[in-house]
């Protein structure tokens, strides 16, 4: 008996024939190819990622001006303004159309009472210089240790940088670029993308106590350039800090002593920590201000090890007598 | 024209789209950043179960809590509006629902139809409040407004931000996230298969709005003399509560969509017309819901006698700052996940079992993903049920006068993996980052010889257990990645009296 699922397969055509063997024999051509082309001994294919370097964000060298303007007063922004007049004026570092890029050390969940960050008032005073030296954009940026939103928001920066016409620009993780800082201890790097967009690069560190490293001014703040396992930098913190002050050159540095923190750095919390200065400094030379930037905390150039290296590689001069140190009033 | 536009179905789903993107856009301004004020956890404190549930475990209605009462009030006048109109839950639900599944007219009144299944979620009810009023409050673990809180917090929310960070600066993480992600999602897909499997079958919120709505002062009504059975009210049927025979008035959601549905204006809202069908009452099982009540009897002593954070201290089991008790948190707790989503560091995370099962998604910190950020103290603000009591910045930190700072654990050194005392490295990242003035992490200078018999100057570092509050930034800065040589533990935290070890402190 026939079964009752009858139905047949259609006979086909000579010419049906061929149209299939052909693309049967088609289809087996493109996988010999596919794996032709992708065969390999590797498990995983990878595309190279491009390393960039950080570029040198300093303007010609110019011996008309001091080495250091130091500036002693009450108001930030008069202090700001009447140190980086003394050195040949913001138009000395930024040109119009500029993109400049401000790294003040907002590093911490503080009020600026407390000192552990920079002062705001001195970030809206440079952000303002900038704009009236016409530069396109001034961004604030840093990597922050405590939560980024909280530290700029409490730190009072974001809102003296808005106000005085600034943006603030947070980097998050997948934004950070791989950089090549050819340091001995710091290789390749993630860093904060804003480094690689900006045409100029103005370091405004505030004067702390730290542990480990016992002073973090200039040098160190650049450490806030980093992103990922940068908690290692701690293993071999002097040619670390060496290596971040060799391969970033900011175009001026504003140091920050109008408040210290003394004691319990780089966090603070306690209002017994800071003592008063009410100091500015600005300069090019990162180690030159580092070492007058230590006198706040009682420290000498010899007392530590990161400033005998940079100098020792040609960065900048400890020795502030062979230098020309303008002090003033305001 | 505009009768014809602005129908009864059509100003429900005005609502519900209202509702849908209120739930989404407060639980976005959720954050640091973003929140100025606004009423944050406002579907948490619009929902009677939790202010039910968590009156009968501590018996206060605190504070937004309190306006569940215009839900319980407006459910007795108009129904169960709650669940097609404002409910975040039963609005996905519908929403995903109708888009996925296509149905023949005659599945579509097949599937709408009432089910003896529906009674479940009533059962359900019994036994979450029975448990409450023993003081387990486990109704969070199904009520709609904490499960679509939580699945949103953990799993939606930040699978929409990955790769793009477009709502997170830092891609947060979650302990579980897949399984809460799943579970969401299973929910969800289960409404290929039921229309509304969530809100008719398990919902033990619309169990207790089904409660409250059982004579309503306005209901839907169908008139006998005008109706030829054509069943088309089934159609759309939201609640699966035949509006086309005696309507099951506890399983009506007040959709409308009967009334838009029927060829012969046969069915209307309000008061009820001579000619208007009888209705039939709450459907339940007098066997079956005394079984779950005695489930809640049996299952109540058995969660109290294991090993668990409600009768031991759990080393893991650290909660937020502000956090009550143990044993009154989980008399308050509604694992809704409103802590995590504030959280900034990301902290806060969904507990698996860490707590025992009574602790199942309570907020515990896992400082490998944050740690408690010094002078944050958002968790308990945004808490509505009073979990986490609200701090201000001066009480957390003890800066009060009379007063000590809050503990939530106390950390502890593990030398056999801290480079500096297990491998003679510079570190002390801990101590540079610990919060506190002075520091709780200190440090000695030793003079240790190395294997090539050079000496090296090096900095270990130590804890005062007095000075330490617990907020795991040294765990969480630790460079030791995978298992940190400073780990917090619960061990000292305030808001215990056994969880404790040093005699003077």
């Amino acid at each position: 008996m026939p079964s009752k699922n009858n139905k047949r397969e259609p006979q086909i055509s000579r010419r049906q024939f061929l149209l299939r063997a052909a693309s049967t024999c088609g289809l087996a051509a493109a996988t010999s190819v596919w794996g032709y082309v992708f065969y390999s001994k590797e498990p995983v294919r990878r595309s190279d990622t491009k390393i960039l370097t950080f570029k040198d964000y300093r303007t010609g060298e110019n011996n008309v001006y001091p080495h250091l303007a130091v500036v002693h007063g009450k108001d930030a922004e008069k202090m700001v303004r009447a140190a980086i007049d003394r050195i040949g004026g913001m138009g000395r570092f930024v040109s119009a159309n500029d993109k400049v890029l401000l790294k003040p050390n907002a590093a911490w969940d503080r009020q600026p009472e407390q000192a552990a960050n920079t002062n705001p008032a001195v970030v809206g005073a440079i952000v303002k210089l900038c704009i009236e030296a016409r530069a396109s954009e001034v961004w604030v940026t840093d990597v922050s240790v405590n939560d980024p939103y909280r530290c700029f928001a409490r730190s009072g920066i974001e809102d003296a940088t808005k106000r005085a016409g600034g943006k603030i620009k947070l980097a998050s993780e997948n934004d950070f670029v791989l950089t090549d800082l050819k340091g001995e201890s710091l290789k390749v790097w993630p860093v904060s993308p804003f480094y690689h967009k900006a045409d100029k690069l103005i370091n405004i560190p505030v004067v702390k106590h730290h542990s480990l490293s016992k002073c973090t001014i200039a040098m160190k703040n650049l450490y806030g350039s980093l992103g990922g396992q940068r908690n290692r930098l701690h293993q071999d913190i002097n040619t670390s800090i060496a290596d971040l002050a060799t391969a970033i050159r900011p175009t001026l540095t504003v140091i920050d002593a109008t408040r210290v923190l003394r004691r319990n750095g780089p966090t603070g919390g306690n209002l017994s920590d800071v003592s008063i200065e009410n100091t500015v400094i600005a300069g090019v030379d990162l180690v030159a201000a580092e070492t007058y930037g230590i006198r706040f905390l009682d420290l000498k150039a010899e007392d530590i090890p990161f400033i005998a290296i940079a100098e020792k590689r040609g960065i900048g001069t400890s020795d502030l007598k062979l230098l020309n140190v303008a002090e003033i009033e305001v | 024209m505009i009768r014809k536009i602005l129908t009864l179905r059509n100003v429900r789903r005005i609502y519900a789209a209202f509702f849908l993107l209120l739930f989404i856009i407060l639980l976005w301004l959720t954050s640091f950043n973003r929140m100025k004020g606004y009423e944050t956890p406002l579907f948490l404190e619009l929902d009677p179960l939790v202010a039910i549930a968590s009156f009968l475990t501590s018996w206060t209605v605190y504070k937004g809590l309190a306006l569940s009462l215009f839900v319980i009030i407006g459910t007795l006048l108009v129904g169960r509006f709650f669940c097609s109109w404002v409910c975040p839950m039963g609005i996905v639900n519908q929403v995903i629902g109708s888009l996925f599944a296509r149905m023949r007219a005659v599945d579509a009144a097949e599937l709408n139809s009432y089910r003896v299944l529906y009674r479940l979620k009533y059962y359900v009810l019994a036994l979450f409040l029975v448990l409450a009023a023993f003081g387990s409050l486990q109704v969070g673990l199904l009520d709609p407004i904490p499960f679509v809180t939580r699945s949103f917090t953990t799993s939606v929310f930040p699978a929409a931000n990955y790769g793009r960070s477009w709502l997170y600066l830092k891609q947060p993480l979650f302990n579980g996230g897949t399984l809460l992600g799943l579970i969401f999602l299973g929910v969800i897909f289960a409404t290929r298969f039921l229309p509304r499997f969530w809100c008719r079958v398990l919902c033990p919120l619309g169990a207790l709005l089904g409660l409250f709505s059982r004579k309503p002062l306005l209901r839907i009504w169908r008139d006998v003399d005008l109706c030829t059975d054509c069943k088309k009210c089934l159609g759309h049927c939201h609640g699966g509560c035949n509006p086309h025979s005696e309507l099951r008035i506890t399983e009506c959601h007040v959709c409308m969509n009967c009334i838009e549905d029927c060829p012969e204006n046969a069915i209307h809202y309000g008061l009820p017309k001579p000619s208007s069908s009888a209705q039939m009452p709450l459907d339940v099982s007098r066997r079956r819901l005394i079984e779950s009540v005695l489930t809640g009897v049996v299952l109540f002593p058995v969660m109290r006698s294991t090993f668990a954070s409600g009768t031991s201290p759990q080393y893991r089991v650290i909660r937020p700052p502000g956090s009550i008790t143990e044993k009154d948190f989980l008399r308050r707790c509604i694992k809704c996940g409103q802590c995590m989503k504030v959280c900034p560091t990301n902290v806060i995370q969904p507990a698996l079992l860490e707590a025992g099962f009574e602790g199942l998604w309570t907020p515990i910190l896992i400082n490998r993903i944050g740690y408690c950020e010094y002078n944050c103290v958002l968790c308990g603000h945004i808490c509505p049920t009073g979990a986490i009591k609200p701090l201000t910045v001066e009480q957390k930190l003890g800066k009060s006068s009379g007063q000590r700072q809050v503990k939530i654990g106390t950390a502890f050194f593990d030398r056999g993996r801290c480079l500096p005392w297990a491998m003679n490295t510079d570190c002390i990242v801990c101590e540079e980052v610990c919060p506190t003035s002075p520091k709780a992490i200190w440090f000695q200078t030793f003079d240790v010889q190395l294997r090539n018999g050079m000496t090296k100057v090096l900095k270990r570092p130590f804890i005062d257990p007095t000075l330490c509050n617990g907020c795991g930034i040294c765990e969480n800065k630790c460079p030791i990645r995978d298992h940190a040589a400073v780990r917090v533990t619960s061990i000292g935290e305030t808001r215990s009296s056994l969880n404790q070890m040093i005699l003077k402190s």
